[in-house]
């Protein structure tokens, strides 16, 4: 009877090992959440917002990609590279093949932050009444970032043939939930219907945004959207928008230039992270826990942290004025030939993106050029950048002499292509309408997307 | 490596290691030598991990009736790791800081398993059969944690609770679990007849809702004719079987144990948390399951001094775990997805021999293999992720696909590919272009070599024994990723070059396959076929050659067993490639699809070892 009893017990602890190991099967991940119970709640769509700042801030992005390879396409011997990151060689010499990891870089990441900011977006109705224009100002100021980003690189300019044939970037403005979502392979939309879509998303986000609550403020503001929004429409030649939008960023009174150019990239000796300083409109942030710095990775010298892989040449110094300011932000590397700048010593520095400089110059070019002093009379907005470098101010001034403050305030900092282009400036011997001064379409997408038309001269 | 040769080890102005300190500032180099020199670290960077590791099995087993058991065992594998890491201060050109950086780890991994089944087992006459029948259970529990901090009071303080900046800090568990059901039967009859059949019913925790199990069949038969009475006349031939078996397994092993969910990661912002979509739910993600068709024959003679083993195998894999590229402007690259279909098929030999059995005794063992492999379906993709290593219907899993280098263009040392693009009649136009994006992609090479081959050789004599081992691999082509740096044209500067380089193109008309050198220019360093060479080697992988002391001498010593002995490694290499040992596969890059891709890997030394065994 006992050994009976044995055996039923033995068959059933089988029976029931079977069944309750069923569950054991069922087993979820402690690092990541199930997309499905992602967005609930408006902190979770907070949450993923702070995820698209987040991702902007990639190597690749505005944490130094986006501006360090666009610079250089920009170079004619300003600076050199002398990097072993044969990509960069690659952008750097103007000669890019089709599968350049760093162009593939730019263009996945910058579709994966916008592919945050369109779940956000999608995601506003659970956010709290009071934060949702917030929300919906902050994801739109990102999705345009990324977006203007995008169309300068891979696209002509906007002064360059015709916009509304041109190709742009494919938009995607709706978020991604399934895999035949991701199986979409979209065309390209054109130059024009990227940039109505990127001044559509800056009007709203400067219309609902809230401005800056304190000084050191460093999530996206109106002053931000206006900043951008003066960006894109210069890049456009539409003066009256471009410095309307830079005049409203400078009366809003949120904004005041460093005392000296120094303090404005500021360094103390060792890395440590910086709050914005009174001139950042807006910036990527970085921290000693997060975030990466590549402007410091490509520009500064080994010695703080940096590859030391862009030196600037003397011959590019020998062009600054006596007594600018400026020129005390580069240190010789040693051979007495080249030189670093120094602002991006403090590895975990933030990196500016819109500072109030730019504004001041980018009115009085626009004033200037309409021959109009809204705001300000455009010799007093270049005096003003002028005079925080210690330089004389100007008696009169000319486009020229604009364009030229504009080229050494913003040295270093992505911007020269762009001013490049919408002048018509070459580069060297490459016109400013040179395909070889505009991405190639990255060929892992024109392989699994034959929708997308490779960009001239890459075929 | 990347270093220059002329790079003196000593900096003469100080007569420290060179790169240590620069005179001029009082703090270590920061642009000389060209590169971070690694002598530095000897002194100033220590890196030690520690590893536990514990396993333990147990059973128990308890007869019902006759012939039919009850077993349940129970296995455990517990790992536990640290790793504690210092960059002292003269590693600031490596760190990027100049206080110290300190990295410290612990990793634990908890496996265990169980077993439950019924065995029973008859004999019959001439039958013999037994069936087995049960589950089995896997989990597996890991956790992880890193931090890493910077800022040290001196180096003397090495421990991460003396770092004042904390600059990173992680830590996660992730588990997975495999539950099976299995039922498995022999038959034997006659002790010549062989039959086993069986089926498993897996299940995996990293597969989609719809379809965690796989249900896995196997069939099997063998006949060993030696039994038979007919061949009992045949005295030289002492066993002859012939084998054949068909059956399925599957596969989960793909590395991310959540692949089939939908996914939001951490994406934290300054201080502030955040989280970002990183991967799509795919409900349906399956096991790829492989159906094996096996033939073997073997057969031994001579009283068994030869016997021989040989094989054919067929393997069919269809729901292949592969990434599978998407558009970029969905905001995802890849995701993991049950694409395509693909075969191995190929022999196997193996014929040992007992040459000399005498007083000089001499063994031989030699096997050599053949496999094809091709991709027969993938939905019309290319995948791949490196340099030039593709997955493509119609080829071998891994092929070197990409542009076909074409020299230095005689006229002006540009560096020239082949066009390869389509001519009407269908053949490829082999003329050349510099401009890299122009040319066509092509199918360059192969990185899975066609035959695998070792010889296994043994000699004693009285107390002295001598065992070669070689081993070789023929047919297969190896990738330099490095080349772009270290046989560059100078693209990189004043990166150590290749000898090769030497020839570079200098006046027009020379005829050289190196482009002229142009310093900080590429010229001709993108991926191609010219980092390409021949990765067949034959290697003398050991030699040992040992004495046993007799046993009276050793039973003088008071030792049962006494052996000397000397082993040598990686002895002698033949072999056409280039680099430096092409038994390679850089481990960064390695994956199913990215194979035989050397990047400055460093080749497998050449060791001697020494030894004495004592046995009591």
């Amino acid at each position: 009877m006992k050994t009976i009893y044995h055996r039923i017990t033995l068959i059933a602890v089988f029976a029931l090992s079977i069944t309750g190991c069923r569950d054991q099967l069922n087993i979820k991940p402690a690092q990541n959440v199930d997309a499905s119970n992602a967005l609930l709640t408006s902190k979770d769509v907070k949450g993923a917002l702070i995820g698209a700042y987040s991702n902007m801030g990639s190597g690749n992005l505005y944490s130094g990609g986006i501006q360090v390879y666009s610079d250089l396409l920009a170079f004619n011997n300003e600076f050199s590279f002398f990097g072993t990151f044969q990509g960069l060689t690659q952008i750097s010499n103007k000669d890019i093949p089709i599968n350049n990891g760093f162009v593939a870089s730019v263009w996945l990441e910058a579709y994966t932050v916008i592919n945050a900011t369109n779940e956000v977006l999608g995601a506003l109705s659970v956010v709290n009444p009071v934060d949702k224009d917030q929300v919906e100002g902050e994801a739109k100021f990102i999705r345009a970032c990324m977006y203007f980003e995008l169309v300068k690189l891979f696209g002509r300019a906007w002064n360059d043939q015709t916009p509304t044939t041109n190709l742009g970037v494919p938009l995607t403005l709706t978020p991604t939930h399934t895999l035949a979502d991701a199986e979409k392979k979209p065309t390209r939309n054109t130059v024009a219907q990227v940039y109505a879509q990127i001044i559509s998303d800056l009007n709203d986000a400067e219309a609902k945004l809230q401005p800056p609550n304190n000084a050191t403020y460093y999530y996206a503001t109106p002053g931000a959207a206006a900043g951008m929004l003066s960006r894109v429409y210069l890049a456009q030649q539409d003066y009256i928008n471009a410095r309307d939008a830079a005049n409203r960023v400078i009366t809003s009174g949120h904004y005041k230039l460093t005392n000296t150019y120094g303090e404005e990239f500021p360094y103390t000796g060792r890395g440590v992270r910086i709050f914005n300083t009174s001139e950042d409109i807006f910036a990527q942030q970085v921290s000693e826990q997060s975030g990466v710095n590549n402007m410091n990775t490509f520009y500064a010298s080994p010695d703080v942290g940096g590859r030391g892989d862009i030196e600037a040449n003397n011959s590019y110094l020998a062009t600054y004025e006596a007594n600018d300011d400026r020129f005390n932000l580069f240190t010789d590397d040693g051979s007495g030939s080249t030189f670093y700048t120094n602002k991006f010593d403090n590895v975990y520095g933030n990196i500016k993106i819109l500072r109030l400089a730019e504004m001041y110059l980018t009115r009085a070019e626009c004033n200037l050029r309409l021959s109009q002093t809204t705001g300000d009379a455009p010799l007093n907005d270049i005096n003003r950048v002028r005079a925080r470098v210690n330089l004389p101010a100007l008696g009169s001034v000319t486009l020229n002499q604009i364009l030229t403050e504009r080229h050494f305030e913003l040295a270093a900092e992505g911007q020269w292509l762009a001013d490049y282009k919408r002048t018509n400036t070459s580069v060297g011997a490459l016109p400013y309408d040179s395909p070889k001064l505009i991405f190639p379409i990255p060929q892992r997408e024109t392989t699994v997307n034959p929708n997308l038309v490779q960009n001239e001269g890459y075929n | 490596m990347a270093l220059s040769p002329i790079t003196p080890q000593i900096d003469p102005r100080t007569g420290l290691i060179s790169g240590l300190l620069n005179p001029a500032t009082g703090a270590p180099n920061s642009n000389y030598p060209v590169y971070y020199n690694p002598l530095i670290s000897k002194d100033n960077a220590s890196f030690i991990a520690t590893v536990y590791r514990m396993f333990g099995n147990a059973y128990a087993a308890y007869t019902i009736l006759p012939g039919l058991t009850f077993r349940s065992e129970v296995g455990a594998d517990l790992l536990f790791q640290t790793e504690d890491q210092y960059l002292g201060s003269a590693t600031v050109r490596n760190t990027g800081t100049a206080n110290g950086q300190g990295f410290n780890a612990i990793t634990q991994i908890v496996n265990y398993t169980t077993n439950n089944f019924l065995k029973f087992e008859k004999t019959l006459n001439a039958h013999t059969f037994d069936i087995v029948g049960g589950i089995s259970f896997q989990k597996s529990k890991s956790s992880f944690s890193t931090i890493t901090g910077q800022q040290f009071a001196s180096d003397a303080f090495k421990t991460i609770s003396s770092a004042a900046q904390i600059i990173s800090a992680s830590a996660f568990p992730t588990n997975f679990t495999f539950l099976s059901y299995f039922a498995r039967g022999n038959y034997k009859f006659k002790d010549r007849y062989l039959l086993s059949l069986s089926g498993r019913v897996d299940g995996s925790s990293r597969f989609g809702a719809n379809n965690q199990y796989g249900f896995f069949p196997a069939a099997s038969a063998g006949w060993i004719v030696s039994e038979e009475p007919f061949m009992q006349n045949l005295s030289f031939l002492s066993l002859l079987k012939l084998r054949a078996s068909y059956g399925l397994t599957g596969n989960a092993e793909i590395g991310n144990n959540f692949a089939s969910r939908g996914l939001y990661g951490p994406a934290n912002y300054v201080g502030q948390g955040g989280q970002i979509p990183i991967q799509l739910a795919n409900n349906n993600l399956k096991w790829e399951t492989t159906a094996q068709t096996d033939i073997g024959l073997d057969f031994s003679f001579l009283q068994g001094r030869i016997s021989v083993e040989a094989d054919y195998y067929f393997k069919a894999t269809r729901d292949l775990l592969l990434l599978k590229n998407v558009s970029g402007t969905s905001g995802f690259s890849t995701f993991l997805q049950n694409i395509g279909n693909l075969e191995n098929k190929g022999y196997e030999l193996v014929i040992s021999s007992q040459n000399l059995v005498g007083e000089l005794k001499w063994t031989t063992s030699f096997n050599i293999s053949t496999t094809q492999n091709k991709i027969t379906n993938l939905g019309g993709q290319i995948l791949g992720t490196n340099d030039l290593n593709r997955a493509i219907e119609g080829q071998p899993i891994g092929v070197f696909y990409g542009r076909q280098f074409a020299g230095a263009d005689p006229a002006n040392g540009d560096a020239v590919y082949a066009l390869n693009t389509k001519k009407a009649d269908g053949t490829l136009n082999k003329g050349t272009t510099n401009d890299f994006n122009a040319a066509q992609q092509i199918v360059l090479g192969n990185p899975n070599p066609k035959w695998y081959g070792g010889i296994t050789n043994n000699l004693s004599y009285k107390g002295f024994e001598l065992t070669v081992v070689l081993q070789g691999v023929q047919g297969n082509q190896i990738y330099n990723q490095g080349g772009q740096y270290m046989s560059s044209s100078a693209s990189n500067g004043y990166d150590n070059q290749t000898t090769d380089q030497l020839n570079a193109w200098k006046n027009p008309g020379d005829k050289t396959n190196v482009p002229e050198l142009r310093l900080f220019f590429a010229n001709g360093v993108n991926p191609s076929n010219r980092y390409m060479s021949n990765g067949s080697y034959l290697r003398v992988k050991t030699v040992t050659f040992g004495y046993n002391l007799p046993k009276q001498v050793a039973s003088r010593l008071k030792v049962d067993r006494v052996r000397v002995y000397v082993t040598g490694q990686n002895l002698f290499t033949f072999t056409p490639y280039k680099g430096w040992d092409p038994e390679v596969n850089a481990d960064f890059q390695a994956s199913n699809i990215n194979q035989g891709v050397d990047f400055y890997s460093a080749p497998q030394p050449k060791t001697f070892t020494a030894g004495i065994n004592l046995s009591f």
